[in-house]
């Protein structure tokens, strides 16, 4: 199918079960809770490397403690993995962010005693309220107090949505994946979790050093044309993806239909998806039906 | 709904545990009707003192000044009551669960070591209001007493969890022995607040005569004030504006006990 002059490929994008959170964090301002936001996801665009991926949902609205916030979402690809993350990025990047607070902002039956761990960094000093049925950790900091949920939530999410822009030129195809990002952080429950939403390194999952388990997309690098077995089309000079987790699949679908249009822009030739011939992931993202409000 | 209309105050107060939405429930008008109660030194049934209606469903609505019925709703663990009128006694005392609401005052020992519910006095509360019997050693444990009026002497005495706000004044004694949970005064405190308290937290907006036996510890603005003010005026509390801002002067306390508890005094913005 075409949009907008641009081929949609006829493929599919193959994502992955995790499991994810969503965690909102509240300050004296929208800047020192963007701050701490901004400094808990550093470090999070692949599981590959950095052992969970996480990024910014959104601001947050009608917080509990009424102050500006930010909702992040976080997730890993092992359940007991999830508890352990948190642990490390709440602990090490929220409760030393000044004036922060941390709510959990998923409802569900499953849930991590975080607040309740990060607790004991009050050394006895600390004090539980159970307010509307919830409890919350008051521990004493330099500065004041941190105030932690006890229990955050986790579900099964969906990692590893992906679609890849293929341009004319580095820059068009670079302004089609901006649009595509801005256009995608308005879609609720997921998160793009590499710089600025944009990967330019896609990876396959295999390499020719027995070390590496990823190594360059080579199919896809305009430089290998001609050396390489390459799945670009003439005229494509450059390519970049958009990686997509979400806490579902509806979630990521929606994502993948909004930031798919928005990449529709003059100068880009086709639109794609990574995918291990369905081998691998637990979920097939067919652009297409997506496009086509099918899925 | 059942619906119970007071035909004749009586001359000594009534115990009236009865009244409680676990024992209307699947229950005919007639047989709540004989439901029994305690009067002075004599039993009696329900319908000597009351007109019953309705269908015994899980909501009761009781009708006239009920100041001398005691204990209306204790140990209840489902279901609403809504007086319209005055409560006596011990109302909502050890109850587990359910809403009671209150259009006038209530008598001593209001929700008195309840473990849950929700209970709202749109009029006065007495004496020990959310507390702990004389010898027990602990009051409320859990749930949520609202009185908009005043309260007596020593609400939540030896309190354990749960929230109790009081939109008027409350009496000496507030919070005296508290193990845990929170007391929010919107009005004038009396005497020796906290007194012996543990842990916990009492919220004053005016300042109280503290015990010497608090230390002053700091001036600032506990986030934890925002989640609590929100989920009051969740709950129906009329929160004035100017209390969303501002900073609390914490003092920490009782030194002649634990002293992990503290008294925040609220300070304008």
């Amino acid at each position: 199918m075409y949009l907008n002059g641009v081929e949609i490929e006829e493929t599919f994008a193959e994502a992955f079960k995790m499991w994810g959170s969503r965690v909102i964090i509240t300050a004296c301002n929208a800047r020192w809770a963007m701050i701490a936001a901004t400094t808990m996801t550093g470090f999070a665009t692949s599981v590959i490397g950095c052992k969970c991926e996480a990024g910014i949902e959104g601001v947050a609205t009608d917080t509990p403690d009424g102050r500006p916030g930010v909702s992040v979402l976080l997730f890993t690809p092992g359940k007991e993995d999830l508890p352990k993350r948190l642990m490390e990025r709440i602990g090490q990047c929220v409760l030393t962010c000044p004036t922060t607070a941390c709510f959990n902002g998923l409802d569900s039956p499953l849930t991590m005693p975080i607040g309740g761990q990060l607790r004991f960094f009050g050394d006895s000093f600390q004090a539980s309220k159970l307010v509307g049925g919830r409890r919350f950790w008051r521990i004493p900091v330099m500065e004041g107090e941190f105030l932690i949920e006890e229990k955050f939530g986790m579900q099964r999410a969906v990692g590893g949505g992906n679609f890849l822009i293929l341009g004319e030129d580095a820059e068009v195809t670079l302004r089609a994946a901006e649009c595509a990002a801005a256009a995608m952080r308005q879609a609720p429950g997921v998160i793009l979790p590499f710089p600025g939403g944009i990967v330019r390194s896609g990876s396959k999952t295999s390499s020719r050093y027995k070390a590496l388990i990823a190594s360059t997309n080579d199919a896809y690098c305009p430089t290998l044309r001609g050396i390489t077995d390459t799945a670009l089309p003439e005229g494509v000079n450059s390519v970049l993806e958009i990686v997509i987790d979400g806490l579902d699949l509806a979630a990521v679908e929606e994502a993948t239909r909004v930031g798919v249009r928005a990449a529709c822009i003059p100068g880009i030739r086709r639109i794609s998806a990574g995918n291990y011939g369905g081998t691998l992931g637990q979920f097939q993202i067919h652009l297409c039906r997506v496009l086509e409000g099918q899925a | 709904m059942t619906t119970l209309q007071l035909k004749d105050l009586p001359e000594v107060p009534l115990e009236a545990e009865s009244i409680s939405p676990d024992r209307f429930i699947g229950k005919t008008a007639d047989e709540i009707a004989a439901l029994p109660v305690n009067v002075g030194n004599r039993k009696a049934c329900l319908g000597e003192f009351f007109a019953v209606s309705g269908d015994g469903g899980p909501e009761i609505v009781l009708e006239g000044d009920l100041a001398r019925v005691k204990l209306i709703g204790a140990g209840m663990t489902q279901g609403q009551i809504h007086v319209r009128g005055n409560a006596g006694m011990h109302l909502g005392a050890g109850m587990r669960g359910g809403r009671i609401m209150v259009d006038g005052a209530v008598g001593d020992w209001a929700g008195a070591e309840m473990q849950g519910g929700h209970i709202h006095i749109r009029g006065n509360a007495g004496h020990c209001l959310g507390a702990g019997y004389r010898g027990s050693p602990k009051g409320m444990n859990r749930g949520v007493i609202i009185v908009d009026g005043d309260a007596g002497n020593e609400a939540g005495t030896a309190m354990r969890r749960g929230l109790i706000v009081i939109g008027g004044n409350s009496g000496d004694f507030t919070g005296a022995f508290m193990i845990a949970g929170t007391v929010v005064v919107f009005g004038e405190l009396g005497e020796r607040t906290g007194a012996a308290l543990k842990r916990g937290t009492v919220v004053a907006f005016k300042p109280p005569r503290l015990l010497p036996s608090y230390r002053y510890a700091c001036t600032y603005a506990p986030p934890f004030m925002g989640l609590l003010l929100r989920h009051l005026a969740g709950l129906g509390v009329a929160v004035p504006e100017a209390y969303l801002h501002g900073r609390y002067r914490r003092y920490s306390g009782d030194m002649t006990a634990l002293g992990k508890g503290e008294i925040l005094v609220w300070e304008a913005a």
